[in-house]
């Protein structure tokens, strides 16, 4: 589904991914870690189009597109979704308002009918169970004035509601308590099926107990310098990262 | 795909939507202002001796003025000489029905969406519609005559009507206030006239369509509305301009009057030609707007959604006179390329539990200006007065200038006020957070723009909301940076 080859970027100037090979299938789930700085983030701007990310070498394909040529909201209408870090707040812009914009124009785009009314509150109200989110929420300005934990779980919301075959998602438990993380796990393993992927990028071992991953990479210095299996992040959690460094300087002194 | 800086360009380039010229014959004065101009208008429009009398007092209040400086931009060159007070389009006789109106003039007014002809006008809107000077066609009229609501040119209700036109003409901005309200009372040409009798409910909106054609002229149109006891009435003006390299000016003064229990909401979507996107040309619209709450427990809301003009200079007021009596202020205004706004509005509380609310919205873009004028002023006897005011601007590049000048003048102790002001900026964030979604560049500030000024737009009728969205989100079409 998305092929990542020798993918370097810069940010002013400054090289930030340095070579990213990466090949995700149908229905699987990658976990990407790493330590701080490593470039995880930048990799999920990247594929998400943002514009101060400039890609200087190696191919993105998604579906057989080239991801690199579509603007943003194309990426987005072909299926990529990008769960962010810190969701902005819009005010004034009705959270609904907003989804069914974005709902219509994916929708538009592949030539589907645009779905309104009735269809589309059905549509929300099935969602908001499903992820288990906060009704309340979905009438007020986007964002605006929501906890931390309450911007994530919109960001899974809008997940449910746009149903896209690529889901990235940016440190999607930073700043959760346990009883939030677990939620928003839910959410998203209830979202998981054989069609959809998932890219779940963070810091700690713990969302992993409750989002299984099917592979773990490890990110350092804008390379995946390890990949393994689920064990690997419990090794990390264990051991940290600096015998994965101290092992990386000993093969590249060779 | 083009970057955010192309967008910015290929909007600036955008052309006025309403910038054709109509070729009709006109009556146009030679240029220049004195009194054989005044007494020239004033013998063309066939008015009494007491309404030329008040011309000239106006003309000698203005010769003794000076432009002011106090406002937030520099004040443009005006030759006033060189302009001609009068111009109107030739007709052969009195009109007694649309038919009579010549064609061109019918077709410049469908081309701007404002069918003149009753049968396909918008339901439930009655517009008087003013070409250059001259107001060429009202509709509707016999059917608001039913209920005595009277709908008219200023200068048919000037033959009509003299006694109440000569009641409260001047009353709310006399002769003498400014300049342009001076200049206007000399040589103003035309406008609308509206009185709703007691107790009317107004079944209609009632709408004002300004439109300036004839090159070097100046506009200078009067509105009066009266509303008497315990009536309501809903009026809206829209105005547009052809596309001119030289500014024009469009000095206009409006009046409100609301007795006891009266309400009235005037709304106004100002769309005159703004210049181009070096700022060449363009409508200076200077205008004085003053409603008086006359009576107890009167309403008068204002709602401004001023997108056009090279400058916009105007404090659509309001004076609580009555007690218990309520006034609005309801504002977005929109500047991009070269375009200054300096608008607001001033609310004298001077009865008793007078209540206020003021909500302006501001919206700067490219390397345009927009201020936020406003003078709330409590006298001694208006105990328990309440105000609310809200100020925001939201900035979109980083070229555009935002200012608010807020004054506030309280002499009475119990007087509640509360001022609050926001400045946001339309972020790349929230754009590339929306484009993160599926939703293109032009669709996400218009989505952010109209979720930014939705109380403002929710004050308008219905069907002009709409247009109001629609002119917004064409105006700011990819200004973002």
């Amino acid at each position: 589904m998305l092929t990542i080859k020798n993918l370097h970027a810069e940010v002013e100037g400054k090289q930030i991914l340095k070579g990213i090979n990466l090949e995700i299938g149908k229905g699987e789930t990658h976990a990407i870690m790493g330590p701080n700085g490593s470039g995880k983030s930048s990799l999920a701007s990247v594929l998400a189009g943002r514009d101060n990310y400039t890609v200087t070498e190696g191919e993105v394909w998604f579906n057989g597109k080239n991801l690199l040529d579509l603007s943003p909201e194309d990426r987005a209408r072909e299926g990529v979704f990008l769960a962010f870090q810190y969701p902005v707040e819009i005010p004034g812009v009705s959270n609904l308002n907003f989804l069914k914009t974005a709902l219509n124009e994916i929708r538009t785009y592949k030539g589907l009918p645009t779905i309104e009314g009735r269809d589309f509150l059905k549509l929300t109200k099935e969602k908001q169970q499903l992820v288990d989110f906060n009704a309340n929420l979905m009438n007020r300005s986007l964002n605006e004035g929501f906890s931390g934990g309450e911007k994530k779980r919109n960001e899974i919301f809008q997940l449910a509601m746009l149903d896209p075959q690529l889901a990235i998602l940016d440190e999607t438990d930073s700043g959760l308590d346990i009883d939030a993380l677990r939620i928003v796990s839910n959410g998203v393993n209830k979202l998981r099926d054989a069609e959809k992927s998932f890219v779940v990028i963070t810091h700690y071992q713990r969302l992993l107990e409750y989002i299984v991953p099917d592979f773990v990479h490890v990110l350092y210095n804008g390379r995946i310098i390890k990949t393994g299996t689920k064990e690997l992040a419990l090794e990390l959690e264990e051991r940290g990262y600096d015998w994965l460094k101290e092992e990386l300087h000993l093969k590249e002194s060779v | 795909m083009m970057n955010s800086n192309e967008i910015i360009d290929d909007i600036a380039n955008k052309e006025y939507e309403f910038g054709f010229t109509t070729d009709i014959e006109m009556d146009i004065a030679p240029p220049g202002l004195n009194e054989d101009i005044i007494r020239f208008i004033s013998a063309k429009k066939n008015e009494p001796e007491w309404l030329l009398e008040w011309r000239l007092k106006g003309f000698a209040a203005f010769k003794k003025m000076q432009f002011p400086s106090w406002q937030h931009f520099e004040m443009p060159e005006l030759d006033l000489q060189a302009l001609s007070y009068y111009a109107a389009p030739k007709k052969k006789k009195q009109l007694n029905s649309l038919d009579e109106v010549d064609p061109e003039l019918l077709a410049t007014f469908e081309k701007l969406g404002i069918p003149l002809n009753e049968q396909k006008a918008l339901a439930g809107v009655a517009v008087d519609a003013v070409f250059d000077s001259v107001s060429v066609a009202t509709t509707f009229k016999g059917k608001l005559k039913e209920m005595g609501v009277i709908f008219c040119s200023f200068g048919e209700a000037v033959q009509e009507y003299p006694d109440l036109v000569k009641k409260y003409l001047g009353t709310v901005v006399p002769h003498s206030d400014n300049i342009f309200a001076a200049l206007n009372s000399a040589v103003f040409s035309d406008g609308s006239f509206t009185y709703i009798p007691k107790g009317v409910r107004c079944p209609m909106e009632l709408s004002t369509y300004f439109r300036i054609n004839a090159q070097n002229t100046g506009q200078f149109e009067r509105t009066l509305i009266i509303a008497d006891e315990g009536s309501y009435v809903s009026y809206l003006e829209g105005c547009t301009a052809p596309m001119r390299d030289e500014n024009q000016l469009h000095a206009a003064v409006v009046e409100l009057v609301a007795l006891d229990h009266a309400e009235i909401k005037y709304s106004t979507v100002q769309n005159w030609y703004p210049g181009d996107k070096d700022g060449k040309g363009g409508i200076y619209n200077f205008v004085t707007k003053r409603g008086i709450c006359k009576g107890n427990a009167s309403k008068i809301s204002w709602t401004q959604v001023e997108t056009g003009s090279a400058i916009t200079w105007k404090y659509p007021s309001v004076i609580l006179q009555g007690d218990y009596s309520e006034g609005e202020f309801y504002s977005v205004a929109v500047v991009r390329n070269k375009q200054i706004a300096d608008t607001g509005t001033k609310i004298h509380h001077i009865g008793k539990g007078t209540k206020s609310r003021i909500i302006s919205k501001g919206i700067s873009a490219g390397r345009g200006d927009n201020s936020y004028r406003g003078l709330v002023a409590v006298g001694p006897r208006a105990d328990n007065a309440r105000n609310f005011t809200q100020c925001d601007s939201l900035l979109i590049g980083n070229e555009c200038g935002s200012h608010t000048f807020p004054y506030i003048e309280s002499r009475n102790k119990t007087a509640m006020i509360e001022h609050e002001a926001t400045t946001s900026k339309i972020g790349e964030d929230q754009i590339f957070y929306l484009n993160a979604r599926g939703i293109d560049t032009e669709k996400a500030v218009a989505l952010i723009v109209n979720g930014y000024v939705k109380e403002v737009l929710n004050q308008l009728p219905m069907e002009f909301a709409v247009e109001a969205q629609k002119l917004l989100s064409i105006t700011l079409e990819g200004s973002v940076g």
